[in-house]
């Protein structure tokens, strides 16, 4: 019985991983923000499985907190502000769609070459997907670097907060409840004060691209 | 002993070349039914094989004799290939020598062939298509071979047969990274045999064609050949596909009682097969051929994924 909760926990880990490819080759902003709800599932699907497992009380806690903030509440937000915003597209990624896929692959290689020395100290069960975690949160970098508009490169904050979040869990079966509790509301604070970011920046500019940023000049 | 053996195999050689082209009336006929247009006969492609061998045979004037036997070439590896794969049994004679490195060869060697004689009578047509069916082939083979690596991984052997073997008498286990490599293998098998997302078979436009437009100088028994091959190769990629990711329902066993066991397994499994890939096409829109490469890289993607989970979750 173990054993299969085991496997079943690898291969949610390996969905992870896939969802990342997903956002990362996705354009459509609408999309990007089903897959992150859709990524906050399978985090707290694992949470679960792995609270059922070790029987550790506040997993299920952070389950819980994990289904409320990523799947529920902040995909309405981010659905609601693009809707208000009228972005729909992200329309032209900074490299293409196949070249940042091997950019990507790469990066895996890395973060589990990184995660080996954590792997080899670490004494969970699950202790063989911390390299996926970290390339969960190399990925969600990368679709936040490879992204013009605001609103991708936020998905992509909030997807690197996933990946963090499963990294804490696979090496130490999560964060006291505490930093826990204190990382959700910041990102939930986050959302919200980006969101108030959004509307400033188009006022300003009357688009959500980052790269109306990159000169500094009063005269427009 | 030995004779019998011999037997079972060139039973199930005919069994694959008569299947082939019935494989590729289902999918039709379940395409067909998915659009709501009226079905084909399942015998259709039987037909259309039979009327074309009974034809004469028009050669261009500057066609090479390349040109005349690659038909039988490409023909013979697909038998060949059909002979090695473990679609029924996986101790026949010839299924000893189907090393998956060397399958992936042989049927690399149909398509050079095949681009070749496309491009002897040196219309634009044809080396058109001979140009595009190369760019889909670089792409796929290397995901082709990831796909088979990783299963080689895991069960420590290039052998096909042992491979099939090895995973069917295990205990069930969960592998995300077979899973990964099946979506890519999937994906590979479309853009192979020529089927949607990549190039549509059931049409003649110029423009989007690759594997008609190869075909496009052929006629009569050169025709039914090359026709008869696209069917086979079809079934033959189910047929990996199976001995990788569903491998339940081989015969382990010799002699052709052993065999006859399996069929209606494999039947079932050609019939859903079928039914997967009608959805499939159904569901997707023909890409440009410029997207084609991005296809053939998430597949490839799929497939290093796997690889790499399964290097990782090993433990």
């Amino acid at each position: 019985m173990h054993a299969l909760s085991l496997q079943m926990l690898d291969a949610l880990a390996a969905l992870l991983l896939l969802l990342s490819f997903a956002m990362l080759s996705q354009r459509r902003i609408v999309t990007l923000v089903n897959l992150l709800a859709l990524q906050g599932g399978v985090l707290c699907a694992a949470t679960l499985l792995l609270a059922w497992r070790t029987h550790e009380g506040h997993l299920y806690l952070s389950a819980a907190l994990t289904l409320a903030l990523k799947v529920i509440v902040l995909p309405r937000l981010l659905h609601r502000l693009i809707h208000r915003l009228d972005v729909y597209w992200d329309t032209e990624p900074m490299l293409n769609i196949a070249g940042t896929m091997l950019v990507g692959l790469v990066i895996v290689v890395f973060a589990f070459g990184l995660a080996q020395p954590i792997t080899a100290l670490a004494s969970t069960a699950t202790r063989s997907a911390i390299g996926i975690a970290v390339a969960v949160v190399l990925l969600a970098f990368l679709t936040m670097i490879t992204r013009r508009k605001a609103m991708s490169q936020v998905v992509g904050f909030l997807s690197m907060e996933n990946g963090l979040f499963f990294g804490a869990m696979s090496a130490t079966y999560g964060m006291p409840m505490i930093v826990e509790l204190g990382v959700a509301l910041d990102v939930l604070v986050a959302m919200l004060v980006l969101g108030v970011f959004f509307f400033q920046i188009r006022e300003q500019f009357d688009n959500l691209d980052l790269h109306n940023f990159e000169s500094l000049r009063e005269d427009k | 002993m030995k004779a019998i053996e011999w037997f079972t195999q060139v039973l199930e050689v005919l069994a694959a070349l008569a299947a082939a082209p019935l494989f590729l009336a289902w999918v039709n006929q379940c395409r067909a039914w998915l659009s709501n247009r009226s079905a084909p006969s399942l015998l259709q492609p039987y037909r259309g094989i039979r009327k074309l061998f009974y034809k004469d045979a028009v050669l261009a004037t500057n066609a090479s004799a390349l040109f005349r036997i690659a038909p039988y070439i490409v023909f013979g590896t697909m038998v060949l290939a059909a002979a090695v794969i473990p679609s029924m049994g996986t101790r026949l004679p010839f299924t000893s020598a189907a090393d998956a490195i060397a399958l992936v060869g042989l049927l690399a060697t149909a398509r050079v062939f095949l681009s070749l004689a496309a491009m002897d009578v040196g219309t634009a047509f044809g080396t058109l298509g001979a140009r595009r069916e190369m760019m889909v082939g670089f792409l796929a083979e290397p995901a082709l071979l990831m796909v088979i690596f990783v299963a080689s991984l895991i069960c420590s052997t290039t052998a096909l047969p042992a491979i099939t073997e090895h995973l069917a008498t295990e205990s069930l286990a969960l592998y995300p990274s077979l899973a990964f490599t099946a979506v890519a293998f999937t994906m590979v098998l479309l853009a192979e045999n020529a089927r949607i997302p990549v190039d549509n078979p059931a049409t003649h436009l110029e423009l989007t064609m690759i594997h008609e437009a190869m075909l496009l100088e052929y006629s009569a028994r050169h025709l039914a050949l090359m026709e008869w091959a696209a069917a086979l190769k079809l079934f033959n990629y189910a047929c990996i596909g199976f001995a990788l990711f569903l491998p339940w329902g081989v015969s382990v066993g010799q002699g052709p009682l052993a065999l006859i066991a399996s069929v209606p397994i494999l039947a079932l499994k050609l019939a859903l097969a079928g039914g997967g890939l009608a959805l499939i096409e159904t569901l997707s829109a023909k890409l440009r051929v410029f997207r084609a490469p991005e296809f053939l890289a998430t597949a490839f993607l799929f497939a290093v994924l796997g690889l790499l989970v399964h290097l990782l979750l090993r433990a």
